[in-house]
């Protein structure tokens, strides 16, 4: 392992020459290019033996993934905001036919109007498709997710989707251990999909199912991404080995002793630390309460990291526009049939790129704790609006 | 002239069906037939991408299949970006060593809602990409599997149930886009027309598209009965009224080089064609001169396209 410092975006590209891709299929959008051109120029120069294809744009990118996953070939895109949405109805397809993409998701705001710096709108209108999500904080969570995401995405037969932050994760150098061809041993086994386009072998993939078999079809579809848990801890466990960093489905901080949690996803959880730290020193029992695994949710890690707690702060990097937040909503909801549970105070913040400091965390901690006492008011605060 | 075709048809084309009897098209679909004739073309290994569409939806209900080739379907816009994928990822399989070197027949199939217009910005994709794949556009003039509806390859007149004829309205008021023109516009190696009315003609043209040194478009026009409204015992007449009036011409464009066969110094006048078919019959005379001199200018440009 070799520690450099490096655009987090050209990090994630050596994990997909690391992981020998066969094909990359990408569209060019704002801030995911960095991590395309990077591999385009690994392809130009022969550092990685694969085919990039320059799609027309996002819809064929993931439909050129698809078809290639489908001949047996490990596939990656990267992605951000519109195209995500443009790719929508394609992403259905692939995790229902069991296809083992791997993609990068640079997040980014959805327009309109048109932004293109981070939050979290566009992956949570995904958050249904099927895919395994799971978010990385910082530029070596984000070179080692995406390792990690080949083995998982090929054990389990379905997609995966790495979340990071737009220009706060990707348009940042990072001092990042890398590894090496050597070191990543058997974590990457060479890609043998059981179901692929073969002459030798005929199949039908992607026939039609009426109301007599689509259930069954859908039912082991939702089983087999439950059973995904599994294969997402294992190939962390073994990464782990590999390298000495250790990743969870939900990752705790300062959370032994707590009494108030702060839950949130991405780069802010940064941040965030150091308000952590800071109120530690005053005395405050508080702590961080990290989802990294989006899909599958990982109920039963999140209700035991909180079930001691007397409130959950929750803050979303989206709105889901006339109803909860969606990482809000589905703590509640995860939580709601516990015998114990914290008061869970729901914000929305970050949006488009609007920063928050750790003093805003810090405020939005102690507010939080004004609204627990004084009970159910608002469905959800919206954090640093201008007056 | 019928009789003779299928004698020579018997004996010049191999027996083996990659589409199995038993599926569940229309009676007398002229889809049904072009795919069976096409797939007579498939002397290598072959792969089908297909789009949704009638297609699709006559040979896949899991769990069954009418396909003993490697066949798959995913969406209805994205067919030639799928097979895109496919081509690719046996190129590269095969360069890393991952799999057996062979040739491998990429084959994308779409109807022309599929093609012309949802599924448009895809093909331009995979053929300014130069894509090695041979993509078979079956016309039948509307989009037949969710009920008729017209597409921007319906011819001007035909009355469908959204270009329905009426008080205020001819049916579709606007000609049909000249798909095979647009292909030809990227200057891929080899463009043709066809129809399963001509069934040699038909599989020796998807044979020199794959055949060769790039994308390859064939454009085949499939009547449809239950659309265009004719008995089911008439779509290999009704496929040669279409190229014997001329309102579809067969030809190649190979490199660029035009080549028209059936060249016809004379047409059979378009109302033999249009008066056999329910989508026409509301047409007025002078709606039906119109036609023929539409059709007759541009068979003519046709013509002089192939003199060049």
């Amino acid at each position: 392992m070799k520690r450099v410092g490096m655009e987090v975006s050209h990090a994630v590209a050596e994990a997909v020459r690391l992981a020998n891709v066969d094909l990359i299929a990408a569209y060019p959008i704002t801030p995911q290019t960095h991590i395309v051109e990077r591999l385009s120029e690994a392809v130009a120069n022969g550092e990685i033996d694969a085919e990039f294809i320059c799609v027309e744009s996002e819809h064929s990118a993931m439909s050129v993934c698809l078809g290639a996953s489908a001949s047996g070939a490990r596939t990656y895109t990267a992605t951000s905001a519109q195209g995500l949405e443009l790719m929508h109805e394609v992403l259905y397809v692939t995790s229902g036919m069991r296809l083992p993409v791997s993609m990068t998701v640079a997040n980014r705001a959805l327009s309109a109007p048109l932004n293109i710096l981070c939050d979290h709108s566009d992956l949570m209108a995904t958050r249904d498709t099927g895919w395994i999500q799971m978010f990385a904080e910082n530029g070596q969570e984000a070179f080692d997710l995406t390792l990690c995401s080949f083995r998982i995405a090929e054990e389990a037969m379905l997609p995966i989707m790495m979340h990071m932050d737009g220009f706060t994760l990707t348009h940042v150098v990072e001092p990042i251990l890398l590894m090496e061809e050597g070191e990543v041993g058997d974590l990457i086994p060479e890609f043998k999909s059981p179901m692929s386009l073969d002459p030798d072998n005929p199949l039908t993939l992607g026939g039609y199912a009426l109301a007599s078999e689509y259930t069954e079809v859908k039912v082991s579809q939702e089983k087999a991404v439950r059973e995904a848990k599994r294969v997402v801890k294992d190939t962390w466990r073994r990464f782990g080995e590999i390298s000495g960093r250790f990743y969870n489905p939900v990752e705790c901080y300062e959370m032994e002793d707590a009494r108030i949690g702060l839950a949130l996803q991405g780069s802010f959880a940064e941040t965030a630390s150091i308000a952590v730290d800071k109120m530690r020193k005053d005395g405050k029992k508080v702590g961080l309460v990290r989802p990294r695994l989006w899909r599958p949710f990982p109920f039963e890690e999140l209700r035991q990291a909180t079930k001691d707690l007397d409130a959950l702060v929750v803050l979303d990097r989206s709105l889901s526009v006339g109803s909860h937040p969606p990482l809000g909503s589905e703590i509640r909801s995860a939580l709601y049939g516990q015998p114990k549970r914290p008061q869970v105070v729901s914000f929305v913040g970050g949006l488009g790129g609007r920063d928050i400091t750790p003093e805003g965390f810090e405020r939005m901690i102690e507010d939080s704790l004004k609204i627990a006492e004084a009970g159910p008011g608002e469905e959800f605060l919206i954090f640093g609006v201008k007056e | 002239m019928m009789a003779f075709s299928t004698v020579y048809v018997q004996r010049a084309l191999p027996k083996k069906e990659d589409l199995a009897p038993g599926h569940r098209a229309c009676l007398g679909c002229g889809e049904a037939l072009a795919v069976r004739q096409a797939c007579k073309a498939f002397l290598e290994d072959t792969i089908i991408v297909n789009a949704t569409g009638c297609i699709e939806i006559f040979s896949s209900p899991i769990p069954f299949t009418s396909w003993r080739v490697p066949w798959i379907h995913v969406l209805f816009e994205n067919t030639a970006a799928v097979a895109s994928g496919v081509e690719s990822a046996f190129k590269v399989r095969m360069r890393k060593g991952k799999c057996a070197k062979r040739k491998v027949n990429v084959v994308a199939m779409a109807g022309d809602g599929g093609t012309n217009d949802i599924g448009l910005q895809a093909l331009s994709g995979a053929f300014e990409r130069r894509h090695k794949l041979t993509y078979l556009c079956f016309d039948n003039e509307a989009y037949m599997n969710t009920g008729i509806q017209r597409s921007s390859a319906t011819p001007y007149g035909a009355s469908t149930t959204t270009s329905p004829a009426g008080k205020l309205s001819i049916g579709q008021r606007t000609w049909k886009k000249d798909m095979p023109k647009i292909a030809v516009a990227h200057d891929i190696p080899y463009v043709a027309t066809a129809c399963p009315s001509y069934p040699i003609d038909l599989v020796t043209k998807v044979r020199k598209g794959m055949a060769a040194n790039g994308p390859a478009y064939i454009h085949i026009l499939s009547p449809c009965p239950t659309g265009w409204g004719f008995p089911s015992d008439l779509t290999v007449q009704v496929g040669r009224l279409a190229v014997e009036t001329g309102i579809f011409p067969l030809y190649e464009v190979e490199n660029g080089e035009y080549k028209i066969d059936p060249d016809l110094p004379k047409l059979r006048p378009i109302k033999d064609y249009l008066m056999v078919q329910r989508r026409f019959r509301h047409l007025s005379p002078e709606e039906v001169e119109r036609i023929q001199e539409e059709v007759s200018e541009r068979y003519l440009r046709l013509r002089q396209e192939c003199r060049k």
